[in-house]
């Protein structure tokens, strides 16, 4: 399933990275701790936070993550933004809370 | 071949450069990705730890043909208890680091899960190196 895919069937706002929404999604990781991010999260995966500043995007970059999914109606940063758009690596954005975000993600995913 | 870069403290918006560049570096000599990812978790961890807990620092990486090996040495208030410091959930970040997502205490743990050596020398008032060898 692609970035794409899972935006259009959850209705997620696309802030910023279109050129990203082809990439491959094979999991997610929810976390906002960043260091557990950064220890855990696999490459591939879309990542459920609700933090919107850039060391979000410098730490997708560098695990080379499907998107990142901001929750809760929160915005990213200007120089998150950048960053995303510079990578090609989707920032979306929804008005849900975590829980019931990523379970619908987590239905996605497992339906293939 | 060697790779320099200076780390300014408090400087979250560049925090993870040196990383990045590293990666760059090791994704153009070929190295392979399983190794690339383990040096990208531990150089990352240690570069946000000088912007988070130190007074600014420089890292210089070595690259060899079998390996890389990464110098992070930074001035600052060193790490009184290093055991301590190892431990999962131990940190002393500030309430502003830590809304930003930092400050879990895992640094010090991915360093040590990512690296094939690892090497801290600490003195309290003047600063900390980390070592960070890894095997290609
Ligand atoms: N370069 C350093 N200079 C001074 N103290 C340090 C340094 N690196 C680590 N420490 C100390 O060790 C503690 C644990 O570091 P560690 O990286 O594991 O966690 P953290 O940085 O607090 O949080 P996280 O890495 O999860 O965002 C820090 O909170 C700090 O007290
Ligand atoms: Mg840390």
């Amino acid at each position: 399933m692609t970035v794409r895919e899972i935006a259009e069937k959850l209705n997620l706002r696309v802030f910023s990275g279109e050129a990203g929404l082809d990439r491959e999604v094979t999991g997610g990781y929810v976390s906002d701790l960043l260091s557990d991010v950064m220890g855990f999260a696999k490459d591939g995966s879309v990542w459920v936070t609700l933090q919107t500043h850039k060391n979000v995007m410098a730490i997708a970059t560098l695990k080379e993550l499907a998107a990142v999914v901001i929750v809760k109606g929160f915005e990213p940063e200007e120089d998150a933004k950048e960053v995303s758009e510079e990578e090609g690596i989707p920032i979306l954005g929804s008005t849900e809370q975590t829980f019931e975000l990523t379970g619908r993600i987590y239905n996605l995913l497992s339906r293939g | 071949m060697r790779l320099e870069y200076d780390v300014t403290a408090g400087d979250f918006t560049r925090a993870g450069n040196a990383s990045s560049a590293i990666k760059k570096t090791l994704k153009q000599l070929g190295v392979s990705p399983a190794v690339i990812k383990r040096v990208v978790v531990a150089v990352y961890e240690a570069e946000v730890n000088i912007v988070a807990h130190s007074y600014g620092g420089h890292i210089t990486a070595e690259v060899a043909p079998e390996g890389i090996s990464v110098v992070l040495a930074d001035t600052g208030p060193g790490i009184p208890d290093v055991q301590k410091a190892m431990q999962k959930g131990f940190s002393t970040a500030s309430k502003e680091v830590r809304e930003m997502g930092f400050g879990a205490g895992m640094g010090l743990p991915n360093i040590q899960e990512n690296a094939d050596d690892l090497k801290i020398e600490t003195e309290v008032g003047r600063g900390t190196t980390l070592t960070i060898y890894i095997k290609f």
